[in-house]
């Protein structure tokens, strides 16, 4: 660091030429992912079995680049780079293994497999063979992600320099072409021009209702005041959705560099980001980001040699859903509970300690220094008439390849799961042709798109007249043998446990949701019950404070409309057709391959088992409590009923 | 809970090293109970009126906030917290599963989630994030991947072992 503490202002071209003289010296560069998925399955581990190998080969290594050594220094020794990266997004898949520049990816690498990795691809430039990934579709092989359709067919801007830049080294984020969108910001813009700059670009908020980023802007610098604050909002409760968990992993630099731009859009100099606390690592990197460029003069007092300052802090949540609302997440920040409070006025004219405020998620932030960087033009080439760029999806539940993506807005939900996601697969895990049933886009907030959306467009206006929505960007694939009613009822009892209780509608009337679900699963419904769920799921919707009470419903009503039949089976047949739900499940035994070697009879702790040795056993429906018992002793699987 | 009077008045010098850290200010109520919890596993009841004096507000106010979020434990924790992730991937891929997996094995239920030795407590939580391994599991702040009932066996074991082995240590 020693060439940046001398100077005052940094010279953002000094630090990205030095770096690259050195990476160019670099023969072959080793990328371990160590996002969380990735460090569960054992990265740090390969990481250190490569780093000793290379050793032990004798290679010279380098962790860090050595900056200041010269180029006549030993010219024929080869050199290699070890660095760690923030998550790829093909968690499943961990942990990878990504060597350049020969663009080598190799999955599921064990600590054993590094010296392999060593003697055949960095020193003789051979390609090992089990450790590619392997196409479910067509069991190929394929070496790196130009080769994997997940990767291929995506386009990943913000996500981009995820998995290739160190998060924990600010020097490469630079030379990536980093901070040069501050610098550019702060003194080659006024405020107004980087306001319209994002309006140019289209870009809307990516954390759910999709308002536009630069309304927001304009109408908090519009705000006389002495203090202005930025919010990055990195409060990412939605369950199945991790992008902005990956973003500040992989990237913390880019985020600090939207928020920086923010803050000269609106005339802010501090700035908050709040964090949910069960994102460690996110933290970790955050905090260490912001020290470094702290360090490096590029936050703090006048910046870039302006009269502005900028301080970034970081604040962990502490577990409420709630709290990803802009006015509850303000009062968290306050010290208070996180309730909301009714808009107006909006945090643009009141908002964190009664001072205008602006409050950006982490993945709109992100897309901000590039489309400085880049020009507004080039931004809003990708996506549709009304929503511009591009938008991270992480894909999970039942399809091949589960994980993080990045696609323009208009790529249609086909192209997501069966090209980039590989397929939906049984619940044997094997990829079939057919066995699609549902996507719940959108989380807790979201709906339900079915086999007839698959070409749909997928964009903030489409989703919306579809009864769901882009939400932060959880994507959930069903297969057959999904029952949409437990789905509805999980997204419900998520809500109605995280509802902050301020208003009624949201706090009795998902009690109330909550429950009518469950005398549908338990089979205790009747068309009355079928016909009050909906009822209240409207009043919830119309009459609740803020965006959880909102959006809570939505599960709920739009499986209602695309699912009609199945709840109605649940009501008037008292059938589960995915045999899901316990209490309408009939259990049969299979007289095809029943032996009758008596021992699910004699196993059956309320003896509803009936038969003679060597005939045919028959279940009693009136006293069977369905526990499973006889599922699990029947060598024959002629027990029907369970999955 | 009892305890010995010299042991509460050390419990209240490190409750007061941290509001000093955060300069007695009221806004920093949440990053202060944080640091609470982190010290003691869980915020004792008697800390949170010392926090209401020393910060000067109602301690009722104090009570809200400590309530109102999940993360806040009015209760002793065990030493090593379980959480099982009960996001939508981890539910698909039955997380439910694993967590009666893991009541049967340490002897809790939905209504007691700590071990009578203070050794483990069970939660179920809402998504860490890591939907690409689901179901997952983290113990203290170490991430599992794909735990089923065998990896979670395992788990256990290990952390047992550990536990047995430092206590011998200790004794010796």
């Amino acid at each position: 660091m020693n060439d940046m503490e001398i100077m005052t202002t940094i010279n953002l071209n000094q630090v990205k030429e030095t770096y690259d003289k050195a990476a160019a010296r670099i023969h072959k560069r080793i990328i371990v992912c160590a996002g969380t998925g990735c460090i569960a399955n054992g990265a740090l581990l390969v990481h250190k079995a490569l780093e000793d190998a290379i050793q032990s080969a004798g290679l010279g290594l380098f962790i860090e680049l050595e900056l200041n050594q010269h180029d006549d220094h030993e010219p024929d020794k080869k050199s290699y780079q070890m660095t760690g990266s923030g998550c790829q997004g093909f968690c499943a898949q961990g942990p990878l293994v990504n060597i350049l520049p020969d663009e080598i990816m190799y999955v599921k690498v064990k600590p054993d497999d590094a010296a392999e990795i060593i003697e055949k691809t960095i020193q003789n430039d051979q390609t090992i063979e089990r450790l590619l990934y392997v196409n479910p579709v067509n069991s190929q092989r394929n070496k790196g992600q130009k080769d994997i359709p997940f990767y291929a067919r995506q386009n990943r801007l913000v996500l981009g320099e995820c998995g290739h830049v160190d998060p924990e080294n600010i020097r490469e984020y630079i030379s990536h072409g980093g901070y040069f969108a501050a610098e550019q910001a702060f003194t080659r813009m006024t405020d107004i021009e980087v306001c319209d700059v994002i309006q140019e670009s289209g870009l809307r908020g990516r954390g759910g209702g999709g308002f536009p980023t630069a309304r927001k802007w304009h109408l908090t610098r519009l705000e006389q005041s002495d203090k202005k604050y930025v919010i990055c909002n990195a409060d990412e409760g939605d369950p199945g959705a991790f992008m902005d968990r990956s973003l500040m992993e992989g990237n913390p630099h880019r985020i600090i560099e939207g928020m920086m731009i923010a803050a000269r859009g609106i005339g802010a100099d501090e700035a908050y980001v709040y964090v949910r606390l069960e994102y460690p690592l996110a933290v970790k990197r955050m905090r260490k980001a912001i020290a470094d460029a702290t360090e490096a003069g590029i936050l703090g007092e006048h910046i870039f040699g302006t009269e502005h300052h900028m301080f970034i802090h970081i604040m962990e949540g502490a577990g409420a859903f709630v709290c990803g609302e802009e006015t509850a997440l303000i009062a968290s920040i306050e010290g208070k509970r996180g309730m909301p409070v009714p808009k107006p006025p909006f945090p643009a004219q009141k908002g964190l300690f009664g001072k205008p405020t602006v409050i950006n998620n982490v993945e709109t932030l992100a897309a901000v220094p590039l489309i400085i960087r880049n020009g507004a033009t080039w931004f809003n080439q990708y996506g549709t008439a009304g929503s511009k760029g591009t938008k991270t999806f992480a894909i999970t539940g039942h399809v091949a390849n589960t994980g993080l993506i990045e696609v323009p807005f208009g790529t249609t939900l086909r192209e997501i799961v069966y090209n980039i996601g590989g397929g939906v697969i049984d619940d044997q895990g094997n990829v079939t042709g057919e066995g699609f049933k549902a996507v719940q886009i959108g989380g807790p907030s979201g709906g339900c798109l079915t086999e007839e959306d698959l070409d749909l467009p997928l964009d903030y206006d489409n989703l919306l007249a579809k009864g769901a929505m882009v939400g932060s960007g959880g994507l959930v694939v069903m297969n057959k043998q999904s029952c949409m009613v437990q789905i509805a009822r999980f997204f419900m009892s998520f809500t109605q446990s995280e509802s902050c209780g301020k208003c009624v509608p949201c706090r009795e009337g998902t009690k109330q949701m909550l429950s009518l679900l469950d005398d549908i699963i338990d089979g205790t419904a009747n068309q009355e019950t079928f016909d009050m769920l909906e009822e209240i799921g409207l009043v919830v919707k119309k009459a609740s404070l803020c965006g959880l009470g909102k959006t809570a419903p939505s599960p709920v009503l739009s499986t209602i409309v695309k699912f009609k039949d199945e709840y109605l089976q649940h009501i008037h047949d008292k059938r589960c057709a995915t045999n899901n739900c316990l209490a309408l499940r009939s259990i049969t035994i299979d007289p095809e391959k029943c032996i009758g070697c008596m021992a699910c009879a004699r196993k059956c702790p309320v003896h509803a088992i009936s038969g003679e040795r060597k005939q045919v056993h028959v279940i009693d429906p009136e006293i069977c409590t369905k526990c499973g018992i006889c599922f699990e002793v029947c060598k024959f699987d002629a027990v029907l009923g369970f999955n | 809970m009892k305890t010995e009077p010299n042991k509460n008045l050390r419990q209240f010098q490190q409750v007061m090293e941290i509001i000093e850290r955060n300069e007695h200010d009221r806004s920093r109520l949440i990053p202060i109970l944080q640091q609470i919890q982190d010290a003691y596993r869980y915020l004792p009841p008697q800390v949170l009126t010392y926090i209401a004096t020393a910060l000067d507000m109602p301690v009722a106010e104090v009570y809200g906030v400590a309530t109102f979020y999940a993360h806040f434990s009015l209760e002793a924790k065990g030493k090593y917290i379980i959480k099982v992730c009960d996001g939508t991937a981890c539910h698909v891929k039955g997380s439910s599963r694993l967590l009666d997996t893991l009541y049967k094995k340490l002897e809790l239920n939905r209504n007691k989630l700590t071990t009578d030795d203070m050794m483990f407590t069970v939660e179920a939580v809402s998504c860490l994030g890591a939907c690409g391994l689901a179901p997952v599991m983290v113990v203290n702040e170490k991430v599992y991947g794909e735990v089923n009932e065998k990896r979670c066996d395992e788990i256990l074991k290990q952390i047992k072992e550990e536990e047995t082995m430092a206590t011998t240590l200790q004794e010796a």
